[in-house]
Parts: structure tokens; C-alpha cells; sequence
């Protein structure tokens, strides 16, 4: 059994990444298997740590590649172990592959993403690319705002991975730089109410139960893949209840909830933006200082990427006043209207046949700054859309031409 | 307690005794009938004598199998043929996924969550694609970071399962799909990789290269392996009766051909000290290998002696180097 190191909560001045790797130390996985990358390497390094100090009762496998660390944790996580490995952009992409084999054999697994842009040109910082690019593989998907949030989503993504009517692995997203390497003041909880919380794996036919053999990773050919698939769409149906269930119980031990969204100041909100990641706290603080000048202006945070919350965010938004909303993008969707939430919000307002004017709003790629200037002038741009305004289908925000 | 490194090491001394071969065909099988490999391949074969050898030690084997003829035949849901644990991750990575299991199983043990009076050793099992090409990075790093297991290729020359592309294990001059032979271009133009050697300078504890036909010396190596803390790499001859168009019931035949033409020779190398097992008397000429396969065929036609030839120095080139290695 790994020793205790934090016996009573504390608030320490964390990064990202300090904070992600307290979880997992806290988690205290049976496997992690890890390629450095930037921005991701510190948090490994942290783990590293914790493995060489006996900190942990982890087995730390320093694969040579993010492929094949996936694959480790895939082998692991069949073997019956509690399997979580970290990455970011293009050890994400080289993972691709086996993000759809995590998924479709229904292994609970987990990263700890650090968001990262992809090439090309190579960009280390944070955006969303690689995460809209891991989309459709069948994995959840869960996006922090801050480090405790970083913090607070590993712990619960293990419960939702492992929940039996879910069965399917999660990455957790924090943006690269902006929160794996920024200090701010994080919130622990004790050790023993980590382990109590997650509790201990129920192994789902384990490869390594030698007495009963089983097989892991069949091929089905076209008379069964489809019912395959269809079962992944309903573990993911469930994923939405579960995910809201173990924010509920999270809550209890934290008191703080969370949920699939967060609606900020929306209820008379005129103005809504729809914001995941980082850039949620810095909206946050746009939103209380126009308020102070009397504007009505709200905010939406997804926090829920994959199964993505439509009708909370529909019942959210058609619960305000909104004139117009906008939507803010970290990532592009080249050749698509506007970015990825872009799209996914228009869908939700359509499971409630509701249309609103909504512009779309991209900003941050790469690292780019997005400061409360950049939010302002995206709520100028909802105000536009909302007077009748022509807006074109895209604002690029902070664009230097 | 944290993680422990367990040095690689050769463990087993003297030499290793095969049971009777008629003692084991009574043992347990680990692949059931009713399988979907062609009639004639010899990779059920080895198979088979993995699990005699297994069952003769007496370890259990859990499986790893990388994309091939040998994971696509064996495992069509809703059917299995196969008794022991096995999975089935990507093409490229069989190495990797049993480096995670490998360790699940470490962990899980040391937690108290695993029975600790098995035993139970862990096998990468792949064809020469998944090994030689897609697979080598993976491979690499499992053999580098020392996991307990044995990676064991069935190498047939060519990605057979996809429609008989040339693999960096097809051999010079063999007509492939992707390289066929044509009127300017003679079949594959570069020789055959040499992954043993590959595999030996990575300083694991055991390579072995085996034949089939000598299931005597393939059984024994296997044990070794078996026996061995560490990595273990195992490169098999396995023929092929549809890529290399060659008969049905000849398979063990041409295994046998292989390695008195010393196309195929069999070796160890333990701890870095080579050994060849089997020196022919009188090495037979390549061509009674050569012509019992189509894809060799066009090297017979007149004028096209010098593909032969070819062919033979890089036999006689890899003999020699082996005899070399041998003296080291």
C-alpha cells in the first residue's frame, strides 16, 4: 500500500500539471505508461518521482512512443489493472489509433491531456486541435477550466471509466501552458478520501484470469461490428447520467459540483458566449465587469465535451434572454461553417427547435493570447449579430494582420 | 513498494530436454479446432508446438497477437480458437500491448491480487510485417525495456493476410504482389532483413532462430525462452502455401530444405554467445529450395541464372557471418 502523504486538505500553489500529478499520485494506478512531450513532460516528471520514492505502487512502463503507450495501457487495462498514461497534441494524434481500441474494447482508461496544437507549422502551446481530433473515437471527454479543475476531473474520470453501464476510457483536458505550467492555488483533498472515492476496480473479465480464459480484441466482421458500435453509442447515453451522478457525489465530499455545463450569469443574459477550457475563468471576469457596467452579458462553460451535454445547454440557453450567442472555438474545422463547438452548440438548439443568432469565434491557436480585451470584443461581436448586423460565419480574435 | 527492476537474465543452465514427442501430443491444446488458417499452413503448426513446449515446462501462456493471417483466422467473433488468454490490440503494436500487461500483471501480483503459484509467462506473437516493418519500433522498446516475455515471430516472407506484399523479410529476387516479377524489374530487389541479429544487439538475454521441420531443436528453444527472466526474441520459418505457391502437404518439407540449404539456419545466441545448432554436411544447393515455390519460378527461366546466383551469395554471405559470429 502507497504511503500516505496528505493527511489533511490543503490549498498549495500548484501548476497544471503538480496538480495532475497528485491526482494520479493520489489515484495511485496499477499501470501508467508515459512518453514525454511538451507540455506534458512535467507532469510525468512529478509522477517519476513518486515511482522512484515509493510514493506510489504504480508499475511505470517509459515506453518509446505515445502509440505505444496507449497500447500498454490498452494491454493493462485488458490484463485488469487500473491503466492511465498523459500526453498532448501530437502524442495525442499518435495515439489515434488506439483511442479507438481503448473505446471499442470498452477499457476504462485514462489520460491526463494537456491540450496542445498540432503541426503544421510545430506550435507547442495550448489549443484544442488535438482533443477535436481524438473526437470520434469513442472516448469521454472532459475539459477543466483551471488546475483544481484538472485536478478534480482525473479523480472523477477513473469512477466514470469504471462504471459498469459506462465501460469506456477518459481524457481529461487542460490547456498546455495556460494551466499545466501556470502556479494557482489548488485545493486537495486528503489521500485517504481520494482512495475511499474511487474505490477498488471491479475487474471486468480480466486477460489475466488464467482459470478462465478470455479473448480481448476480436475481429467482427459486417453481420456484428454495427451492434458493437451501437453499444459504445449507448455506454456513452449512460456516460451522461453516470458523468452527472459522480459529479453529485464528488460533490458531497468537495462541495463543489460539478456538472455537464456551467452556466454563468445567464439567467437574464441577453448575451451569452459559449466557452470550454481556460478560457472560461478569464470570460468569467469579462462577464462580472460589463455586468458592473450594467451590460447582460452571460457565459456557458462546457466542461462535458464527449457525450456533449445538448439539451443542458439548450435548456440553458433558451432559460436566458439571449439575443444572440457566440461561440468560441480553440480550434479550426477547416472547410466547416465555423469551428467544432460552433457546430455542436447549432445542433443543441435544434433538439429544442430554437434559433438564435450565433456568431462564430475563434481565437487562441496555438498559445495566442485570448486576454479580457479578446472576450469583449467577442461579446461586440454577439451585440452585432444580435442588432442584425451582417458578421461574417467566422471572427478570428487576436488575429495580427 | 515501488516499482523493481528485475535484471534480465539468462537463467537456464545445461542443456534443456524436449519430453518424447509422444508424450506431448496428448497435452492440452491452447488453439482449438475448427480454426480458419489455410490447409498447409504451418503456422497452426507452430503453434502447436509452442503450446507442447509450454505445457511440457509447465507455464501457462497469455497472448499477445499482433494484426496477421494468425489473429485474423483464430479470432472471428462470435468464435475463438483460443484456450488461453489472449488479446488482439493493433498491427504495430503486440510488444507494446504486452509490455502493459506484462506489467498489470507485476502489479497485480505484488497488490495481492493475482494467485502468485502460477506460472505464467507472456508471448508477443506476430508475423514478419507486424515484426520486421509496422511492429519493429514497438518490438525495439519492449526488447530495450526488458519485460519479462517472448517475442515470438512466425515469419512467413510477406504480408500473406493482405494479398502477398513484399515485407523487409521477403527475400531477394521472391515474387511479391508489390513486387512482382516483371521484364525490367526482377522481383524484390533488396535481400532479406536479418532481424535475429536486429533482435541480438539489443543485449537480451535469448535469441533463437528455428525451423518447424527441427521441432525438436524449435520445442527446446522455446522452453529456454520460457525459462529465460527477460526478453526473449524467437524468428521462425513459416511457409506459406498460398504466397509462395507452393503444395499444400509440403510445408514441413520446404521448412526442411530451408535449413540444409542453409537458407534457413538455425542458431541461439545466449547472453550475446552465438551458436549454430545445425551445420548441414553437405550443404544442399539453394535451387531444391528454390523450386518448390512459384514465387521463385521466373528465376528458372533461361537467362535468368544470375537471380539464382544472386540469391545464393546472400545465403552463403549470412552463412559466413554466422560462422563468424560463432567464433566471437
Amino acid at each position: 500500500m502507497a504511503v500516505t502523504m496528505i493527511e489533511e486538505r490543503k490549498v498549495v500553489p500548484y501548476s497544471g500539471n503538480m496538480a495532475a500529478a497528485e491526482a494520479l499520485r493520489q489515484i495511485n494506478p496499477d499501470v501508467v505508461a508515459a512518453y514525454p512531450i511538451t507540455p506534458q513532460t512535467e507532469m510525468m516528471h512529478f509522477f517519476a518521482d513518486f515511482v522512484a520514492n515509493g510514493l506510489v505502487d504504480t508499475e511505470f512502463i517509459t515506453v518509446e512512443s505515445e502509440h505505444s503507450a496507449l497500447s500498454a495501457v490498452v494491454g493493462a487495462a485488458a490484463a485488469g489493472a487500473r491503466a492511465m498514461t498523459a500526453t498532448a497534441g501530437p502524442g495525442l494524434a499518435l495515439m489515434w489509433e488506439i483511442l479507438g481500441v481503448a473505446s471499442g474494447m470498452r477499457l476504462p482508461a485514462v489520460i491526463a491531456l494537456v491540450n496542445r496544437a498540432l503541426s503544421s507549422p510545430i506550435n507547442i502551446h495550448g489549443d484544442h486541435s488535438d482533443m477535436m481530433g481524438a473526437r470520434d473515437q469513442g472516448w469521454i471527454i472532459l475539459v477543466s477550466e483551471n488546475a483544481e479543475e484538472e485536478y478534480d476531473n482525473l479523480i472523477q474520470a477513473v469512477k466514470i471509466a469504471e462504471d459498469e453501464r459506462v465501460r469506456l476510457p477518459v481524457m481529461v483536458g487542460m490547456d498546455g501552458f495556460i494551466i499545466s505550467h501556470s502556479i494557482e492555488g489548488v485545493s486537495l483533498l486528503k489521500d485517504e478520501e481520494v482512495r475511499e472515492f474511487v474505490g477498488k476496480q471491479r475487474m471486468f473479465h480480466p486477460l489475466l484470469d488464467v482459470e478462465h480464459p478470455t479473448t480481448h480484441g476480436a475481429i467482427a466482421m459486417s453481420d456484428s461490428y454495427m451492434e458493437f458500435k451501437r453499444q459504445q453509442r449507448e455506454a456513452m447515453m449512460n456516460a451522461y447520467k453516470v458523468i452527472r451522478e459522480v459529479g453529485e457525489e464528488f460533490a458531497a465530499l468537495r462541495g463543489k459540483k460539478y456538472e455537464h455545463i456551467e452556466a454563468y450569469k445567464t439567467e437574464d443574459a441577453e448575451y451569452i458566449l459559449i466557452v470550454m477550457g481556460s478560457a472560461a475563468g478569464t470570460a468569467k471576469y469579462v462577464v462580472d465587469r460589463m455586468r458592473e457596467r450594467g451590460e447582460k452579458v452571460g457565459i456557458i462553460k462546457i466542461r462535458t465535451f464527449r457525450p456533449f451535454p445538448y439539451y443542458d445547454l439548450a435548456d440553458a440557453i433558451v432559460a436566458s434572454n439571449a439575443k444572440a450567442i457566440g461561440v468560441m472555438d480553440r480550434a479550426e474545422t477547416f472547410g466547416g461553417y465555423s469551428g467544432p463547438l460552433f457546430e455542436e452548440v447549432c445542433t443543441a438548439l435544434y433538439t429544442r427547435n430554437k434559433f438564435y443568432p450565433i456568431a462564430g469565434l475563434i481565437y487562441g491557436l496555438g498559445g495566442r493570447d485570448c486576454n479580457i480585451n479578446h472576450i469583449e470584443e467577442a461579446f461586440d461581436v454577439v451585440k452585432k449579430k444580435a442588432a442584425g448586423e451582417e458578421v461574417p460565419p467566422v471572427t478570428y480574435l487576436n488575429l495580427q494582420v | 513498494m515501488a516499482q523493481v527492476s528485475d535484471k534480465p537474465k539468462f537463467v537456464t543452465k545445461g542443456e534443456i530436454k524436449v519430453p518424447p514427442i509422444r508424450d506431448l501430443t496428448d497435452s492440452r491444446e491452447g488453439i482449438a479446432p475448427g480454426h480458419r488458417l489455410c490447409t498447409g499452413c504451418v503456422a497452426g503448426i507452430i503453434l502447436r508446438q509452442m503450446f507442447m513446449a509450454a505445457e511440457a515446462a509447465g507455464y501457462t501462456l497469455v497472448i499477445a497477437n499482433a494484426t496477421g493471417c494468425v489473429e485474423v483466422c483464430t479470432s472471428i467473433y462470435p468464435h475463438t480458437s483460443w484456450k488461453v488468454p489472449w488479446i488482439h490490440n493493433a498491427f504495430e503494436n503486440a510488444a507494446a500491448t504486452i509490455s502493459g500487461v506484462e506489467a498489470a500483471y507485476k502489479a497485480l501480483k505484488r497488490k495481492g491480487m493475482l494467485p502468485s503459484d502460477k506460472k505464467v509467462k507472456f508471448v508477443a506473437l506476430g508475423g514478419d510485417g507486424g515484426t520486421y516493418d509496422i511492429g519493429f519500433q514497438s518490438l525495439s522498446g519492449a526488447l530495450e525495456r526488458g519485460h519479462d516475455f517472448i517475442y515470438v515471430c512466425y515469419d512467413n516472407e510477406a504480408y500473406m493476410n493482405t494479398g502477398i506484399q513484399r515485407s523487409s523479410a521477403t527475400p531477394r529476387h521472391a515474387a511479391t504482389t508489390t513486387q512482382p516479377a516483371g521484364k525490367v524489374i526482377p522481383g524484390k530487389p533488396q535481400p532479406k532483413k536479418w532481424m535475429p541479429e536486429i533482435a541480438a544487439a539489443h543485449g537480451i538475454p535469448y535469441v533463437a532462430q528455428a525451423a518447424p521441420s527441427h521441432f525438436n531443436d524449435f520445442m527446446r528453444k522455446f522452453i529456454k525462452a520460457l525459462n529465460t527472466k527477460g526478453p526473449s526474441y524467437l524468428n521462425v520459418f513459416c511457409t506459406c502455401p498460398r504466397g509462395w505457391r507452393a503444395k499444400e502437404e509440403e510445408g514441413i518439407l520446404i521448412s526442411r530444405l530451408a535449413v540444409e540449404t542453409n537458407y534457413w539456419p538455425l542458431f541461439e545466441v545466449e547472453d550475446g554467445k552465438w551458436k549454430i545448432n545445425y551445420k548441414p554436411k553437405e550443404r544442399k544447393p539453394i535451387e531444391e529450395f528454390l523450386k518448390k515455390q512459384g514465387r521463385f519460378k521466373h528465376m528458372f527461366k533461361p537467362g535468368n541464372e544470375y537471380l539464382i546466383k544472386e540469391l545464393q551469395e546472400d545465403v552463403d554471405k549470412r552463412w559466413e557471418r554466422l560462422l563468424k559470429l560463432e567464433q566471437l
